[in-house]
């Protein structure tokens, strides 16, 4: 650190955040360089999806060339799994459930972090911390009773197991999060709206849900994610292919016997993947308010 | 009643909390709370898919604790959850100071960073799965021309590399989690410290340590209690890439429990490996939660 002691300013100077004074090839070495690693890392298993999914048979199972590009670029592997497999069935699915669940789990969550956060019922910091212990239970532990209840409902092996079982994970992070919203809004606005006469229903939808619409576009598009995402519950409770959700179908569908069809299940996990990458594109920043702030919170 | 009596009836905040409170209350108390409750007691019993079982009292738990594959997957899960979280957290807090510095096109970069968390899991992990194709993996092929391997790596085949190749899946996929997360923590400490530390002559490492590190200390807690959590239940990308093999040598409990349960139709036995889970989890939580909580008050105290 003699450097250092020789130019305290410069030091100070990034400390500043200024940092252009550093140096190029120092910049280079410790910034640019390790962030263009992580980059590609970060970012190679979908160039390797995408490359994979263009490529014909004979050029994925040689060894001769370069694997890293694509000579003759096909588009037969999405041809195949349009029109000869079951995946729109299960793009559909996956729409439907994510949306029915979404929205069931975006209006119960509102009521909940309302009357957690505003009407400040008797026993609702204890309710709040129970919401809160509840995001922490994981699905991998309640998969194997929730099979069973699913069963006895007679609901196995429908849509509606699913849509009726995501809120269990999206509620605790949908009123967790709205509860952090709802606690910015002054509460001054509501006594206005309350002495001049408006009931507890007109505060809530004329003066809480307007102001709080970015706060349900983050709750909305996370929990969106979450369900479009989703794995154990999809792969427990459905069993016939025509209700399967996409992630599920193409793990257990495409993958099948000896020989990988691995040109149509790359492009089977790029279709998958590309519905959520596009929505979280356009709302990076609600996504990202969102998951920072239910962990801040 | 009259019109107006009801309404003020309504307006209560008890009465309208728990009209609220009900549609949330419902569902989770349904599909949450009388799950975990009804887990807990197949624990107990030996039921099949599709029989009501007895109660067997711990004979599930006995079963298990001397059962080789049921103890592999113990240490698989552990080892799992150990291994990937340190690293995770290391390269998570890297990756945050990196982003934080001024950089042009910062807020790109962060979109871009975030990427392999969002898309679903399973899908992302069949890529790996391709990846680490004993016969056409592009890792090994890129390892062979810059030449420092000879052979193609059998990264599934063999029970260590199988463990470390999950492992480096989920770390891919959380690192982003942890890195925007801590970013989101570092944005909050004002930049008059670090001007304040250098003045007092504070080398880049001494205000890392001194300043940065106490000051992240509890979001830290925070989301590597999260990370654990993800970590420990994983199940998705195991499911994926190696349904527990090469002979149960990447087994984690979650996955021994579903293939027990689910596969075996031993619901019982299955839901008492899911039981088992609880104490784990727990301490990990009491453990890196309140763990790192006393030190930051340590810290506070101190000063």
């Amino acid at each position: 650190m003699s450097a250092n002691a020789t130019t305290p300013v410069k030091e100070d100077i990034e400390a500043q955040g200024m940092s252009y004074l550093d140096s190029l090839p120092r910049r280079v070495v410790t910034v640019y360089m390790p962030l263009g690693v992580f980059v590609f890392v970060l970012l190679f298993p979908f160039y390797w999806m995408a490359t994979t999914a263009l490529k014909p048979n004979a050029e994925l199972l040689s060894r001769e060339g370069n694997p890293f590009w694509v000579v003759a670029p096909t588009l037969e592997h999405f041809r195949h799994l349009v029109f000869e497999t079951p995946y729109p069935d299960w793009m559909l699915n996956t729409i439907i459930v994510s949306v029915a669940a979404t929205f069931t789990s975006l209006a119960a969550s509102v009521f909940a972090a309302y009357a957690i956060e505003r009407l400040r019922f008797h026993g609702s910091r204890q309710v709040g911390l129970a919401i809160f212990l509840a995001y922490l239970v994981p699905p991998s532990i309640l998969f194997i009773p929730l099979a069973a209840i699913v069963f006895k409902l007679g609901l196995f092996d429908t849509r509606w197991a699913l849509i009726l079982t995501y809120p269990t994970f999206l509620i605790p992070f949908c009123t967790w999060l709205l509860m952090g919203y709802f606690r910015t809004i002054p509460y001054e606005l509501e006594e206005c709206a309350l002495i001049d006469g408006a009931t507890r229903w007109q505060i809530l939808t004329k003066i809480i849900l307007p102001l709080a619409v970015p706060g349900l576009i983050s709750a909305g598009i996370f929990a969106f994610t979450l369900s479009w995402n989703e794995f154990v519950y999809a792969l427990t409770f459905v069993s016939s292919s025509e209700v399967k959700t996409v992630p599920v179908g193409v793990v257990t569908e495409l993958v099948e016997g000896d020989v990988y069809h691995w040109g149509a299940l790359m492009a089977g996990a790029l279709l998958g993947s590309l519905p959520v990458a596009i929505l979280y594109s356009f709302f990076v920043e609600y996504y990202v308010s969102g998951m920072t702030g239910a962990v801040k919170e | 009643m009259t019109l107006r009596a009801m309404r003020r009836f309504l307006d209560n905040r008890n009465v309208l909390g728990l009209a609220f409170m009900l549609p949330a209350g419902v569902l989770l108390l349904l599909f949450l709370t009388y799950p975990l409750g009804l887990g807990t007691w197949l624990g107990f019993t030996d039921t099949k898919i599709g029989r009501a079982g007895q109660w067997v009292g711990l004979d599930n738990f006995q079963y298990l604790a001397g059962d080789a594959v049921a103890q592999l997957s113990l240490f698989n899960t552990l080892f799992y959850t150990a291994v990937a979280s340190v690293i995770k957290f290391a390269l998570g807090l890297w990756l945050a100071l990196l982003l934080n510095r001024n950089l042009p096109f910062k807020s790109f970069f962060r979109a871009v960073v975030l990427l392999p968390f969002i898309v679903p899991t399973a899908l992302s992990a069949l890529a790996f799965w391709w990846m680490y194709d004993a016969q056409f993996s592009v890792i090994s092929w890129a390892l062979m021309k810059v030449g420092l391997i000879d052979r193609y790596i059998d990264f599934l085949g063999d029970p260590w590399n199988a463990r470390f190749s999950v492992i480096a899946a989920n770390i891919w996929r959380g690192v982003p989690f942890v890195a925007i997360c801590l970013l989101a923590g570092l944005q909050t400490i004002s930049p008059s410290l670090y001007e304040a530390a250098a003045l007092d002559g504070a080398t880049p490492w001494q205000r890392f340590r001194f300043v940065t590190l106490p000051l992240l200390t509890p979001i830290i807690a925070v989301v590597m209690t999260f990370s654990v959590l993800f970590t420990f239940t994983d199940f998705q990308l195991i499911y994926v890439i190696t349904r527990g093999g090469p002979l149960n040598a990447t087994h984690l409990m979650a996955t021994l429990s579903f293939q027990r349960a689910i596969s075996g139709g031993s619901l019982g036995e299955g839901a008492a490996l899911a039981t088992m889970m609880i104490p784990f989890l727990l301490a990990a939580i009491l453990f890196s939660y309140f763990g790192l909580q006393r030190r930051a008050w340590q810290q506070g105290a101190r000063d």
